[in-house]
């Protein structure tokens, strides 16, 4: 029984990143990709998060009577991957605004036409 | 006193020489300095390369704080090896990039340029040097934002989308990657690789252990464009710019198929995969499918550029044909291929720059009867194609030897049946192209065209000459390989 309320936070994760990939994969818009791949991005954030946590545990301060604590080590790789993802979203999104001065759509398929023409 | 430090100035020197090139802003002043650090970062390279291969591994922890609850960088054989291939290149591209650069890119953002193209290298030399697996994916997004970028300086508006698309695939890699460093984490409480490598045998049964290491190859083989993974590397090399095309090629895969090899071989080294997931299978199928594929599609392309990128994608192919035969030759043949690729793909990529900085295109009507108006660079063509097929004298045949022998030592000829063939395909894309520029007639396009300036033809030469020089006396890289491949498989070494 412990098993199930346990578990239930990587279930969301794992639903999250699932759907985070598939609309990176199924949207033809370049902008709701980017979106994709933010929500698939955030639900590895939130894995981490999820492995830091101690049961009773209060957050990482050094303080008088504070004895159980979450470990802060994946708080901290985690900010490094935000910063990471906050990056490539502003770099995809400046392809997105030059693709779209270049072609004119945003569109998956509308581009790919456009490409075989030339 | 520098000589203790040099792992971190490997880093250090072109992360922080990037910024600075976005203060010089002076196109030619920036070229300069940039060349002057990728000139500095080979001689400490080669430097790490000769003190590991005399005294072995070299562990410098950042800040003084031990492993594993600091990071360390700990360079071995293998990892030398690839800091000197990307090093090498660095400062072979830098030189020639210059004419390549004033014509491909408006000079208003040719210091971007430089900046980008330092970073990179930065981040390429970080995941080779590091021995934390979440520094590792710190480095390895710096060098794919910075290569992102670089591809979409392209001149045609399909460099666009071509980065764009890099960019999707690149980061879906990289968040597998780190997913999987995240469960091996949640396993056993530790980032550092050789950490690791100790930590992981005890649970190597778990699921979670398991599920860590479908994320890392999965991710890695974005990375690396390991088939089926590999549709975004032809967009990519063939509308990238001619210097861009020549450093990603030779360096950006092989620093991936290198992570590749650091995740099964030393994490998961001790492991025995095969009874857990047959990952080594796996790659066997897939990296012959690749060799297919790449080699295939590579000899209906109009478009040269193309065409080598699909060649490319084949050659891959070997080296993780190599690795999966679990073997101290198979392994050694894969790391040595490395070497060897980077040389002749470099110096092919780079014959192609001369043309397209002469004629303004690489497709075969282009190149008809270039053979007479620039004979230099169409030799070096010539030359890397051959090294390609894998004739012998060229470095080519020597990964191929190694990689046959490999296969007959493991009682699998028809592997080697199967190499032999794709050398075959490598014959005809190759002779279609020495065949449009030594037997047509020049084209109307061609007609002003003269020999390339001697700042890209230095470069070439030198790649190209390398694949022969090792080619003829491969000792030196083979040695490297076989010490590099022992120390990884546990043979001791």
């Amino acid at each position: 029984m412990e098993q199930f309320p346990g578990l239930i936070p990587y279930w969301v994760i794992m639903v999250l990143m699932m759907m985070g990939l598939y609309i990176v994969i199924a949207h033809g818009n370049l902008i709701k990709k980017i979106v994709g791949l933010n929500v698939f991005q955030v639900s590895v954030f939130l894995l981490y998060i999820t492995m830091a946590k101690v049961e009773g545990g209060t957050a990482p301060i050094l303080a008088e009577g504070i004895k159980l604590y979450s470990n802060p080590l994946p708080h901290v790789l985690i900010l490094t991957a935000i910063v990471v993802g906050v990056a490539t979203t502003a770099l995809g999104l400046a392809l997105v605004v030059r693709i779209h001065n270049a072609y004119g759509t945003i569109e998956d398929e509308e581009i790919d036409k456009l490409e075989d023409q030339t | 006193m520098i000589a203790q430090h040099l792992p971190i100035l490997q880093i250090v020197l072109p992360l922080m020489a990037a910024p600075v090139c976005m203060v010089i802003r002076h196109p030619q002043v920036v070229w300069i300095w940039a060349t002057l650090i990728t000139f500095l970062c080979l001689p400490i390279s080669i430097a790490l390369l000769v003190q590991v291969m005399a005294e072995g591994v070299i562990v410098y922890e950042l800040g003084g704080w031990a492993a594993p609850w600091g990071i360390e960088y700990r360079i071995d054989k293998l990892n030398a090896f690839v800091l000197v291939i990307v090093t090498a290149i660095g400062a072979v591209v830098m030189p020639y990039a210059r004419r390549t650069v004033d014509t491909e890119i408006p000079v208003s953002r040719v210091y971007l340029f430089y900046t980008m193209l330092l970073l990179c290298e930065a981040g390429l030399l970080g995941i080779t040097i590091t021995g934390d697996a979440f520094n590792l994916f710190v480095f390895l997004e710096v060098s794919s934002l910075s290569s992102y970028v670089l591809i979409s300086f392209g001149k045609d508006r399909r460099a666009l989308t071509a980065a764009y698309r890099y960019l999707i695939m690149g980061t879906i890699g990289a968040t597998f990657y780190i997913v999987g460093v995240g469960l091996m984490y949640n396993a056993t409480g530790s980032l550092n690789i050789y950490d690791l490598s100790k930590l992981i045998p005890e649970l190597g049964g778990s699921r979670t252990i398991q599920a860590a290491l479908a994320f890392l190859t999965v991710g890695l083989g974005l990375k690396l464009a390991l088939f089926p993974m590999h549709m975004w590397l032809p967009n990519a090399y063939t509308y990238a710019p001619s210097a861009v095309t020549v450093f990603l090629a030779a360096t950006a895969t092989k620093v991936a198929v290198y992570a590749l090899i650091r995740v099964t071989y030393t994490i998961f080294g001790t492991v025995d995969i095969l009874e857990i997931v047959p990952v080594q299978d796996m790659f066997m199928v897939m990296a012959v499918i690749a060799m297919f594929v790449g080699s295939l599609v590579a000899t209906y392309q109009v478009n040269v550029k193309r065409m080598l990128a699909y060649s490319s994608v084949a050659q891959i192919g070997y080296m993780m044909l190599g690795l999966s035969f679990d073997t101290v030759t198979g392994v050694a043949a894969g790391i040595v291929h490395l070497f060897n690729h980077a040389a002749m793909k470099g110096g092919l990529f780079m014959a192609l720059g001369a043309v397209a900085y002469r004629v303004g295109g690489v497709r075969l009507e282009h190149m008809a009867g270039l053979g007479k108006k620039m004979p230099w660079t169409m030799a070096s063509l010539v030359a890397g194609g051959l090294g390609l097929i894998g004739v012998p004298l060229t470095v080519g045949f020597v990964s191929k030897w190694y990689l046959i022998q490999a296969a007959l030592e493991k009682g699998w000829w028809m592997i080697a049946v199967l190499i032999v063939i794709c050398s075959l395909l490598a014959v005809v894309y190759v002779w279609r192209v020495v065949e449009v520029i030594y037997f047509r007639p020049v084209s109307e396009i061609a007609q002003e065209a003269k020999e390339a300036p001697l700042s890209m033809l230095i470069p070439t030469w030198v790649l190209i000459g390398a694949s022969i020089y090792f080619g003829i006396d491969a000792t030196t890289t083979l040695d490297v390989a076989f010490a590099a491949a022992r120390t990884l498989l546990g043979d001791g070494g």
